[in-house]
Order: C-alpha cells, then sequence, then structure tokens
C-alpha cells in the first residue's frame, strides 16, 4: 500500500500561500496553516475502513426504522413500564421514540463521519473583493439612468407619473382582501348569546354547571364561585361547544357595600354578580377569580379585572370590561336573568358598538 | 425591739423579709383563691374549647383578637367554622410566618389534638364548615366505581380547579405574588376543606353549588393525578406545559446540537507525519 502513499502526501506548506504581511506588524496575517493530511488521505485501509463505519451507521439506522415500524406493531397502546431514570412510560412511546432517534442520529453521525474522513479536506480561499464597480461604470450607468428618466418623460408627464404612484400604493390592498377572506366578521353573532331570549315576563333560569339545576339566591356565598349556563342549553347538544363559548357565566357574591359600581350592584341581585366568563381579550375562558381582592386574572395574556368595579380592566391587554348580565330572583328565589347581556361578549371587532 | 432593730443591718435581713412576704402571698391566695377547678363544666367538648381557647391565647390572638374577634393584622374567625381552622394550622399555614402576599404551607407547630381543640374553640365563636367526616373524603376502594369517582372529579375539576391550579393539579401563579398552591401530596382531607373554606384568594365552593359527592370525586381525581398516573411519555417538566417545555427543548436540545457542531467542526482526524 506504501508505493502510492508518497504521491498523495502534499507538499510542506507554501510560504507563499496566502498573503503574509510585512515583518514587524504585530497584526500580519499568519496565512493559512500548512495543510496536513488525514489518515484516510495516506492510507488506502483507513479509508476503506471509515467506509465500513459509515455504511454501518446507514445499517443502524434503516435497522432502526424497521424497528419503529415493528414497535408500532407489537407494542399495546396502553401497556407502561418502568424504566430506570425515566420512570414510569409508555412501552410504545418509549420504543417508537428511542428507535427513531436512533434512526434519524445514524443518518446524522453517518454523513458527518463521511464528510470528516472521506470527503476532500483542503482548505481553499476565496478572495473578497470590493463590490463597489469602478468609477467608469457607475459614470455610464447613471448616464443611462438619466437618459431613460429623460426618454420616458417621468418627470414632465406628472398625470402619467401620480397615476403610477396612485396604482402601486392600490396594489397591496388586494393582501388586505385577500385576508380579509380568512373568515367573516362576528357580525351580529357575539351580540347574541343564548341569554337574549330573556326578558322580565320570560326569565331564563342560571343553571349550575356542576350540579345542572337552577339555584336559589342563597346557594351563592361571599367568597364562592360558581359557573353558570342558560337553562335549556344540554352538555349533549350538537352545538353545545359553540354554545357554551358565548354563554358561560361566573357567579360570584361580593358584600353590596363592597361593590364600587352603582350600574354593577343593580344588575346583580343582593350582591350577587353575574359575569361572562369570556376574556374580552381573545377570549379565553377567565376564572382565577381571587376572593379576597376580587380581581379575576385571565392566564391567557393576564388581562385582570376588578369584580367589584364593574369588571374593569385594571391590567392587561383587554379593551373594555366583562359583560354583565342583569339578574334577579323568580317568586320561588331561583335566580334567572331577565335579558342579554348589554353588549357582545368576547374579544373586540371593528363593528363592536363600544 | 432593740435586738431586731439592730439585726436589721444583718446581711440576711432582706432575704427573711422576702420569704416571709412570699409565704404571706401565697397563704392569702391559697384562702380567698376562686374554686375554679370545682366548678368548670367537665364534658369533653367544653374541656376541648377551653384549651383550645388557652392555645388560641398564645399561638393566634395577636393578630386575631383575644376573641377571635379579629384586629387590623388578623381577620375575624367568627363563624369561619372548624373546618378553616383544621385546614389552616393542620396544613401550616396558621399561625403565618409573616405577613405578605401570600401565607404558604409550612410546618406543622401543632398536634392534631391541639389543632381539634383550637377548631372546637373558633367552632365555638359561631356556626361555620365543621371539619370533613372521614368518609366524605376517602375515595370509593371498589374498582369500578374509583374509576367512575375519578373520571367525574376530572370533569369537575377542569371547571372549577384547573384555571388555577393547573390541568395536574401543579399550581399555578396569580396576581401581586399570590399563587395556587400545587396539590401534590396533599392530604384529601385538607383538599375537601380548602374547597368548603376557600382559605386565603382561593374562592370557596360551598355545598349548596358543590355537594360532598362531587368534592370527593374531585379529590379522587387530585390523588390520582398527582400520585398514581402514569406519564406516558416519561419526564413530566413538572407537568408545567409549554414554559418548561420549551426552556428543555431551547436549552437542552439545542445546547446539544451547538455543541455537536462545535465538536464537528474544531476536530478533524489528522494523521500524523512519519
Ligand atoms: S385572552 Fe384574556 S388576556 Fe388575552
Amino acid at each position: 500500500m506504501s508505493h502510492d502513499t508518497s504521491d498523495n502526501m502534499p507538499e510542506a506548506h507554501d510560504a507563499s500561500h496566502g498573503a503574509v504581511a510585512t515583518h514587524g506588524d504585530p497584526f500580519a496575517d499568519p496565512g493559512l496553516p500548512a495543510h496536513e493530511p488525514r489518515r484516510t488521505d495516506i492510507d488506502e485501509r483507513a479509508a476503506k475502513r471509515a467506509e465500513r463505519q459509515v455504511s454501518l451507521l446507514f445499517i443502524v439506522s434503516m435497522l432502526a426504522t424497521i424497528g419503529f415500524i415493528a414497535s408500532y406493531v407489537v407494542f399495546p397502546i396502553d401497556e407502561i413500564v418502568y424504566i430506570f431514570p425515566i420512570g414510569h412510560v409508555s412501552s410504545l412511546n418509549f420504543a417508537l421514540g428511542l428507535t427513531l432517534g436512533v434512526a434519524l442520529f445514524c443518518i446524522g453521525a453517518g454523513a458527518v463521519h463521511w464528510a470528516r474522513t472521506l470527503m476532500s479536506d483542503h482548505e481553499l480561499p476565496a478572495e473578497r473583493h470590493p463590490i463597489e464597480a469602478d468609477d467608469e461604470l457607475r459614470a455610464d450607468v447613471i448616464e443611462q439612468f438619466k437618459t431613460g428618466a429623460a426618454e420616458s418623460g417621468f418627470g414632465r408627464r406628472k398625470m402619467l407619473r401620480n397615476t403610477l404612484i396612485g396604482s402601486m400604493a392600490l396594489v397591496p390592498l388586494s393582501g388586505v382582501v385577500l385576508l380579509r377572506d380568512l373568515g367573516p366578521l362576528p357580525e351580529q353573532k357575539l351580540a347574541h348569546t343564548g341569554w337574549d331570549k330573556a326578558t322580565p315576563q320570560n326569565p331564563i333560569a342560571l343553571v349550575n354547571m356542576n350540579t345542572n339545576k337552577p339555584m336559589k339566591a342563597e346557594d351563592i356565598i361571599q367568597g364562592s364561585l360558581t359557573f353558570a349556563k342558560p337553562e335549556g342549553l344540554e352538555e349533549d347538544a350538537e352545538d353545545f361547544q359553540v354554545q357554551i363559548a358565548k354563554d358561560a357565566l361566573m357567579l360570584v357574591r361580593i358584600a353590596p357595600e363592597d361593590i364600587k359600581d352603582n350600574q354593577s350592584r343593580e344588575l346583580g341581585f343582593e350582591g350577587i354578580l353575574a359575569y361572562s366568563k369570556i376574556c374580552t381579550h381573545v377570549g379565553c375562558p377567565i376564572s382565577l377569580y381571587e376572593q379576597q381582592t376580587h380581581h379575576a386574572l385571565c392566564p391567557c395574556h393576564q388581562s385582570t379585572f376588578d369584580l367589584a368595579d364593574g369588571a374593569r380592566v385594571i391590567f392587561g391587554p383587554a379593551g373594555h370590561p366583562l359583560p354583565q348580565l342583569k339578574i334577579t330572583t323568580d317568586e320561588q328565589g331561583y335566580l334567572v336573568a331577565t335579558g342579554d347581556f348589554d353588549e357582545p361578549v368576547g374579544p373586540s371587532y371593528w363593528e363592536r358598538p363600544r | 425591739m432593740k435586738k431586731l432593730s439592730a439585726r436589721r443591718r444583718h446581711p440576711l435581713a432582706a432575704l427573711v423579709v422576702l420569704l416571709l412576704a412570699l409565704a404571706a402571698t401565697g397563704g392569702l391566695y391559697a384562702a380567698f383563691a376562686p374554686a375554679e377547678k370545682a366548678q368548670a363544666d367537665t364534658s369533653a367538648q367544653s374541656l376541648a374549647i377551653d384549651e383550645g381557647k388557652k392555645l388560641f391565647a398564645v399561638g393566634c390572638s395577636s393578630c386575631h383578637g383575644l376573641n377571635g374577634q379579629g384586629s387590623s393584622d388578623g381577620p375575624s374567625l367568627v363563624g369561619v367554622g372548624s373546618a378553616a381552622v383544621d385546614f389552616q394550622v393542620g396544613t401550616g399555614r396558621m399561625p403565618a410566618q409573616q405577613p405578605g402576599a401570600q401565607v404558604p404551607r409550612k410546618k406543622v407547630i401543632y398536634s392534631q389534638t391541639e389543632i381539634d381543640q383550637l377548631a372546637a374553640f373558633v367552632a365555638s365563636l359561631g356556626p361555620g364548615p365543621v371539619v370533613p367526616k372521614e368518609e366524605a373524603y376517602t375515595p370509593s376502594t371498589d374498582p369500578a366505581v374509583a374509576g367512575e369517582e375519578i373520571s367525574k372529579g376530572g370533569e369537575l375539576f377542569r371547571t372549577n380547579c384547573a384555571q388555577c391550579h393547573n390541568f395536574a393539579g401543579q399550581g399555578g401563579a396569580l396576581t401581586n405574588g399570590k399563587y395556587a398552591p400545587s396539590l401534590e401530596g396533599v392530604d384529601p382531607k385538607h383538599i375537601y376543606e380548602a374547597m368548603q373554606t376557600g382559605p386565603q384568594n382561593m374562592p370557596s365552593f360551598p355545598d349548596t353549588t358543590m355537594p360532598e359527592e362531587q368534592k370527593r370525586q374531585i379529590v379522587a381525581f387530585v390523588r390520582h393525578t398527582t400520585n398514581d398516573e402514569p406519564n406516558p411519555g416519561g419526564l413530566t417538566l413538572g407537568s408545567l406545559g409549554p414554559v418548561t417545555e420549551g426552556l428543555f427543548g431551547w436549552i437542552f436540545g439545542l445546547g446539544l446540537l451547538i455543541v455537536v457542531a462545535i465538536w464537528v467542526a474544531a476536530h478533524t482526524t489528522k494523521a500524523k507525519k512519519s
């Protein structure tokens, strides 16, 4: 094998390779370091070995992929096993993750090994040149530009110029129209909820989300938090999720003298206030209610509402207070709503009245 | 008399006088002290209340007032009931270490007997939620019923609790330094009592809006999720969701990739020229 080794051995580093700055300059460009051959460059056996290693990695990857498919078939979906540092895990998930991980890793490792041992590793300097064109060329281009401008009459024909600018400015609008296509505006959908049929003559009962039963005023004690939906909205209804996303209420009871907002106190019943549970920022369900401060917090972007003060926004991106439902009790003392929210629930949108 | 007054200056005279005075006071007290013992009601309940009152005077009255009427440093305890005392003292939250946004859970310093006595005293101040009986919060042992309880409890938990305590009961942040604590390892009784009484900023879930049975289901679910539920993917990273997972991905995932990239670029196998 040694007969061709000397041919592959490069010459000792050529000092003129790369610009070497003047003597005595502390920041002199040292030029490129000497190129050192790798073992695989000079030893055919080493190269063959590297080749085998790379293929081995690729083969392991293939096996791992087969293992992936096999484990998908073999492992039952609900089997839980104990694996030491991780704990109780699903055997299927573990096997899938492990085999896919190995398959991908081996392809990567093989590629890297290939590049490092077998592909050419000669350093190639590429000179950097100023990107500026020379003066002559520049003068020529400017000349051509001026001629072109003069010939087009762009500066002279004002109408032409203005209409061109106008058309260019309007083109992006088509993009806006396309974006508008992303969805219909909510129109009246958020303005009407499951409570909108309620009138003083025909009140709708507030139904407890936990028990699915109407509640009496005395059931709501100070410091408690209760979620309610309109009577008649059943959980197995086809559009339950769509409806509850607008109808959901949270009920709190605040000592009437602690309620700072008169209108809010009147909408409630003896301190029981019924607020929409839907955040007015982008519509997350909020109900992180702090019973001592009467703050309700939205988990999505931390909008904070003061429920004792008409659900005023005291922090965060929400634009307006939570809508409040007017409630009272019927003859038997059950809590009922006598009207819809006085403004649309949920996030702001352009056509929103206020 | 001369002799006596002559000894007035004796070094031990002061001591003798002191002893005489002490003996006189002791004797007078024995003669006139009210015969308290003989008159006290000896029923177990009022004994507990008495003991509780003493403990209260020492441990709690500086904030809640001698009769639990409250002060500028602590709320009135009239009507909070024994469940609140059992929860607050039983989880070490009370006596509070220092005022602040949140009173954290810490080492319990009272024995259960003492807690019961304190609770009896506070309960005597006004009616309120009572400490639940064991069967109220003990999940069923029948596997079929238990499974049903857990799944119902899960639904209730997601409606009522998950917004603050996180879907896996790991707790979460509230406003201004307050937080909803993790439910991991919390005694079922204390979970139940917290729902009953609404400690600190947690709203309460009284039996009128969340019946006893539903509370038991929630306890069953919380115990199951925080204790027994296996984690199919391994490494929960605190079950906190995107925050920890993202952090892990960035730091360990990307970090590892960077390390590998540096290693790949920095080392090239060079042959020794020989
Ligand atoms: S959705 Fe509530 S703050 Fe953004």
